[in-house]
């Protein structure tokens, strides 16, 4: 099912000529009415005349959330501020937040990425949507709504939080199609089983989930306990908020919405673009926002692009699913590590989602790396024999995924620390000073 | 001719111990017999208990990683070369043990001997055809 079949489906010839149209004019734009793309601009002597072909983007400078933070609150905003209709704010919790300034125009088009999401998912005019994204500065209650309000489904803006009143609505309007972070979906379903409400016995069929990292096992999980099918969306407020990429019903990556942001991944040491199917930082440009464009973003987002041609008929590329942050990523011994290889070798061994802390030392002058691994009760044997097979076999799977050699610690159950949100995952014991 | 076994798994740091036997011990589940192999950052803690299951249960509440293993309980006579005979014979028929432990009953004239082999049905007829007396469970609760 699609939204917009004929822009979704546009020829690839097609897609390109109106992408270097939009990028042409969002370069001068950018160029012309926010200064401080004009003095990055200058300062390396790039002009938008330079911008001659889609492959060009790379003379433009990336623009990094430091750079947003510096002209905090409004001096990204291409328009004048009586033509900002709305605002969105990213939490502060690094530093001071980023401001997003939306057009009449940009909402337009955030609605209609939206309702190609939501269509993505299933939904139609008949659907009822429950939005337990939070309503407000955060941008995920407001972009579902405006998708939503463009297929014509209904609409509960229920927003986050008051859990059992959420999966009351749910029962008694036969909420459809519920849209949330996946933890919250859940955290929803224990609470629902707490009310002696079966969640299986609910009405939902689908659900789209972002916000947040999340992974396969969680997806499994969640369309078990809902019996209903789970999209993975993503979308940050600095490019438009939810709504940059969706799932198809493949289920094979996200699809791009490529007629409004452009794609590119990047090694994020050495800012290079890396061929397709190579992991780096996702790098994003608006091409038809008005209030404020973006240029090379740097979404510090981990994932890789996929150029194949999609059963589903979209022409748009596909990135996969988030992969970690840049933020993550930790430097041993020269090699790049991201904990998402540690958890997935444990996971093959283990067989269940596992718990587990990375620690580097250097204790003489060489970096090295404790995995401390939660024992489980499905692994665990009373035999001292297996378990050093255990600790070796994830030792040999660890520095296969990583080309790292680790060495793996056994710890009992909930030693580790649980955090409400972000589990801290690394502990890096090295002192820098050296 | 099966003994459960409660096996724990402790990480070698201070108090665990202390922890999981407090938490039986307040249960007022009794330890009959005890076992502990260690390595250097981990041990696993053997025991037969009057109560394996709702031992089980109270460790588990514990936050500790609990299993339920079968082993056999045999009764040798308490003295020199009493388990090398029994061992002879598992040996001359290719059993591999896995581990053992042993204790000296009340009386002090039988010792018995826990052990888990990678073959535990074998071992008991093994051990049979020797006249060998395992214990049952109701042997163990009595000891």
């Amino acid at each position: 099912m699609y939204w917009n079949e004929e822009l979704e489906c546009l020829p690839l010839e097609k897609l390109r000529e109106i992408q270097l149209q939009r990028l042409k004019d969002t370069v001068k734009k950018a160029y012309e009415k926010v200064p401080y793309y004009r003095r990055k601009f200058d300062e390396i002597g790039v002009t938008p005349d330079d911008i001659k072909t889609l492959n060009d983007i790379i003379h433009i400078p990336f623009t990094s959330k430091a750079d947003l933070r510096e002209v905090y609150p409004f001096g990204m905003f291409a328009v004048p501020l009586n033509e900002i209709v709305e605002i969105h704010m990213s939490s502060g919790t690094t530093g001071k937040p980023v401001v997003a300034g939306y057009t009449l125009q940009d909402i337009e088009i955030w609605g209609e990425v939206m309702a190609r999401c939501l269509t993505m998912a299933g939904a139609t005019k008949s659907d009822i949507v429950q939005v337990a994204y939070g309503y407000g500065l955060f941008t995920g209650g407001f972009g579902v709504h405006y998708g939503a309000r463009k297929i014509g489904a209904m609409i509960v803006p229920a927003s986050a939080g008051n859990t059992r009143r959420q999966i009351e609505i749910m029962r008694d309007f036969g909420t459809t199609i519920l849209t949330c972070t996946p933890s919250y979906a859940l955290y929803m379903a224990e609470v629902a089983q707490e009310m002696g409400i079966e969640p299986t016995t609910l009405k939902l069929k689908a659900g789209c989930f972002g916000a947040e990292m999340w992974t396969e096992a969680m997806r499994t999980e969640i369309e078990r306990r809902f019996n209903l099918s789970a999209f993975n969306i993503y979308g940050l407020t600095e490019i438009i908020g939810p709504g940059v990429a969706h799932e198809c019903t493949e289920k094979k990556g996200l699809h791009v919405f490529e007629d409004h942001f452009l794609v590119e991944v990047i090694d994020p040491d050495t800012g290079d673009p890396l061929p397709d199917g190579k992991r780096g930082e996702l790098v994003l440009t608006t091409i038809t926002r008005e209030g404020m464009p973006m240029l090379r973003f740097r979404t510090r987002d981990i994932t890789s692009i996929i150029r194949d041609k999609c059963p589903c008929g979209r022409t748009f590329l596909r990135i996969e699913r988030i992969r970690g942050r840049t933020d993550d990523m930790i430097k041993v011994r020269g090699v790049m590590i991201f904990p998402y290889q540690i958890e997935k070798a444990i996971l093959e061994v283990q067989g269940v989602e596992p718990h587990y802390q990375i620690i580097i030392t250097r204790p003489q002058h060489l970096d090295e790396i404790e995995v401390m691994v939660e024992m489980s009760k499905e692994t665990f044997s009373d035999e001292i024999k297996h378990l050093e097979n255990l600790k070796k076999k994830l030792e040999r799977r660890i520095e296969e995924i990583t080309g790292i050699r680790v060495k793996v610690t056994l710890v009992e159950p909930k030693s580790l620390p649980r955090s409400e949100g972000k589990a801290k995952r690394i502990i890096d014991k090295r002192s820098l000073s050296e | 001719m099966k003994i459960k076994q409660l096996s724990i798994f402790l990480e070698n740091k201070r108090g665990r111990l202390y922890e999981a036997l407090k938490a039986l011990a307040d249960a007022e589940i009794n330890i009959r017999a005890l076992s502990i192999a260690d390595t250097s950052e981990f041990g696993i803690l053997r025991m037969i208990v009057t109560d394996p299951e709702k031992g089980k249960e109270i460790l588990e509440k514990n936050e500790f990683t609990v299993k339920l293993t079968n082993v056999i309980a045999m009764a040798v006579k308490d003295k020199p070369g009493g388990l090398a005979e029994a061992l002879k014979h598992l040996y001359d028929n290719n059993v591999n043990i896995e581990y053992i432990y042993a204790f000296v009953e009340k009386s002090g004239e039988q010792a018995v001997v826990v052990l888990r082999t990678e073959n535990l049905d074998k071992t008991i007829a093994l051990l049979q055809e020797k006249n060998i007396k395992l214990l049952t469970w109701n042997d163990v609760l009595t000891l």
